[in-house]
């Protein structure tokens, strides 16, 4: 049983690497349409990032630097758990900069900081489907995808409108890419979708229990869907980032007491960090140096 | 003063150890041994096996262990195992005419060739629990006093009249197509018969019961009747390459359905039955009769029957069966989600305070 334990560099080998890197060649050619892939079981549950994972192992080199995310944070115990898979089956660098980072495996943000030329971020996607909680069927909404009939998103849309007086949808909120396919973002909150729009990244999108791979090369168009008289918005935040002041960046409520009391605190860690360890310090936060 | 919280790599850390002791439990109690998973707790090895895809015993045993007894997390161990496993080819398909049969039982002839042979089952027995298994005497083993003799499958007597359908269904067995493999292909909706099998056959025990169960509710009612169910082992046969002919690689024991249906027939086809298909590894009866009731259920397209149940939508059923995908995203929930609630937090406090403050202009007013 000692043939158990072992693996191939990055866990996958090489045959199912290949057939990854075909269907990732084919999701950059047609930007946001879903390449179907022969995902393979990971030896962590359908659900948790299989897909991102897949995705990562079929890319990553010796010479990569990965850094994982889950909700912004480097420290969230299944992006720990993803860092830790990739340091032990292809021994690469790992860290928590963004800016040092090759690959940056994400689940449900895109970071703080501008992505670079070079740079590829990996989705993890539960539900690559935009149209499947308005259509259940993949034989349907294939066809819907291929005669570009999204009359019904701009529906559910409108319905909002009428229902709440807004568009609802805060997280996971369609866009259009290239002019062409409407795609799903993974549920990353709304803020977040400006930042695909002709980034200098490559966005890499893997759903492994859904079988699907799609991609947004560099420098490509990524319109959130909207409305003349109701135009897309991303959410804005009353007050800074308790710890370092940060504005303009998503923020996470954090219950201090059973009283009502909360604070707002940087979703994106390695952000706040940085902007700590510059001098700025915000409501509730200490100066760095006095907090060593 | 607020600190974020740090220390996942710790907290996961200590929390493996903490279920690597509580697995082992009481260290006074001798530890489990393959050998006495593999030999006393058979059919959760099978049910391991069947559902993980997988044909090893041991291994299947030592995901039990693993696994503190958890099916299902059972079951995932053996396929992320499977599934970095070499594929050398496929093997023939199994004879199941050929079987050498441990149980064999018809419902539909009183008797047949080969006849009827109960086996080791839990059909009669009264459901009392039975203190006397853990302390009791240990009665001789049973060995077979003579060679079982051959017995057709009691869907190949029915074909001779002509009374059902053949083995491939409405399929052209002309047509030299290859059997597809869910394994290495992506699910491309409709699917044929071939790899709904495939699917059904690793779906997921409990599934396939409640949706079996729910056909002869009414939910797509398909007039089952069991043809036969046999159980044993089958040869397996390999074509290798170098030597141009097949090769015996050995026994598996496997557990075979077959459902006869009824079905009025068309223009083209006179009356004839219809069947429902079931394979699983091991001695999985339950599982191998849910199965063929499905199976029967998602062929309604092939004959014409109106799709209104569950149970014949395929869809539905084979995006469902895999208990491996439908663990990991029912549990992926309890993963951290708190961004995208806090987005949904905004919204609503947003929307309340517009509610509000229409609230107090009306009673301005």
């Amino acid at each position: 049983m000692n043939a158990v334990a072992q693996y191939n560099f990055a866990y996958l080998d090489e045959q199912t690497k290949r057939m990854i890197r075909r269907a990732i060649l084919k999701a950059i050619a047609i930007p946001g349409y879903q390449v179907p892939f022969s995902s393979r079981e990971m030896p962590m549950p359908y659900g948790w990032g299989t897909g991102g994972v897949q995705v990562t192992a079929s890319i990553i080199g010796p010479q990569d630097v990965l850094k994982v995310i889950d909700q912004g944070a480097d420290d969230t115990t299944n992006a720990v758990s993803i860092r830790a898979f990739f340091a032990k089956v292809a021994q690469v660098e790992t860290t928590t900069h963004t800016a040092d980072a090759t690959i940056i495996q994400t689940r449900h943000r895109i970071p703080e900081k501008p992505l670079g030329r070079g740079q590829i971020l990996v989705y993890q996607v539960p539900i690559p489907e935009p149209l499947r909680f308005l259509e259940p069927r993949e034989t349907e909404t294939r066809k819907m995808h291929a005669l570009e009939e999204y009359g019904l998103m701009h529906v559910k849309l409108y319905e909002d409108i009428a229902r709440h007086g807004r568009i609802a949808t805060t997280y996971a909120y369609p866009v259009k890419v290239e002019g062409r396919y409407v795609m799903d973002p993974s549920p990353t909150p709304k803020f977040d979708n400006p930042k695909m729009h002709m980034s200098e990244a490559l966005q890499l999108f893997g759903a492994g229990r859904e079988h699907r791979i799609y991609a947004v090369p560099p420098h490509t168009e990524v319109v959130s869907l909207d409305f003349e008289d109701h135009p897309f918005e991303i959410q804005h935040f009353e007050e800074p980032c308790a710890l370092c002041g940060a504005e303009q960046v998503y923020l996470d409520e954090v219950i201090l007491d059973d009283r009502g009391g909360h604070m707002y605190v940087c979703s994106d860690t390695d952000n706040c960090e940085e902007r700590r360890e510059a001098g700025h310090v915000g409501v509730l936060g200490t100066p760095q140096e006095a907090a060593e | 003063m607020y600190v974020a919280v740090k220390g996942g790599e710790a907290a996961i850390a200590n929390a493996h150890a903490l279920l690597a002791d509580r697995r082992r439990g009481d260290r006074s109690v001798p530890a489990l041994r393959i050998d006495q998973i593999v030999e006393q707790l058979g059919l959760a090895v099978d049910r391991a096996m069947g559902e993980g895809s997988l044909y090893d015993k041991e291994l299947a045993a030592l995901a039990l262990v693993q696994a503190r007894g958890d099916l299902i997390e059972a079951i995932f161990l053996v396929r992320a195992y499977r599934t970095t496993l070499p594929r050398f080819g496929y093997s023939h398909p199994v004879e199941t005419g050929e079987m050498l049969i441990e149980r064999r039982i018809s419902a539909t002839f009183k008797d047949l060739p080969g006849g009827q042979m109960l086996g080791p089952t839990f059909d009669y027995t009264h459901r009392l629990l039975d203190p006397s298994i853990v302390s009791g005497d240990v009665p001789e083993p049973i060995t077979r006093s003579e060679e079982p003799s051959r017995s057709p499958r009691v869907t190949d007597l029915l074909a001779h009249e002509g009374l059902i359908e053949p083995d491939f269904g409405t399929a052209d067995p002309t047509e030299d197509r290859e059997v597809g493999d869910l394994t290495r292909e992506p699910l491309d909706f409709p699917l044929d018969r071939d790899l709904r099998l495939q699917a059904l056959a690793r779906g997921d025990e409990g599934f396939l019961l409640a949706l079996g169960y729910s056909t002869q509710r009414g939910y797509g009612r398909s007039h089952p009747f069991v043809g036969e169910i046999r159980i044993g082992e089958v040869a397996v046969e390999f074509d290798v390459p170098e030597l141009g002919f097949a090769v015996n690689l050995g026994r598996i024991r496997v557990t075979e359905c077959q459902m006869v249906n009824q079905f009025k027939g068309s223009a083209k086809v006179p009356p004839q039955f219809t069947r429902g298909y079931g394979l699983v590894f091991g001695q999985a009866e339950r599982k191998a009769m849910a199965m063929s009731l499905v199976d029967r259920a998602l062929r309604a397209k092939e004959f014409g029957e109106d799709i209104t149940a569950p149970a014949q939508d395929e869809e539905f059923v084979i995006s469902h069966s895999d208990n491996v995908q439908a663990t990991g995203f029912v549990e992926h929930l309890k993963l951290p989600h708190y961004v995208d609630f806090q987005a949904e937090l905004d919204l609503i406090r947003r929307m309340r305070a517009e509610h509000e403050a229409v609230a107090v202009k009306e009673a301005a007013e």
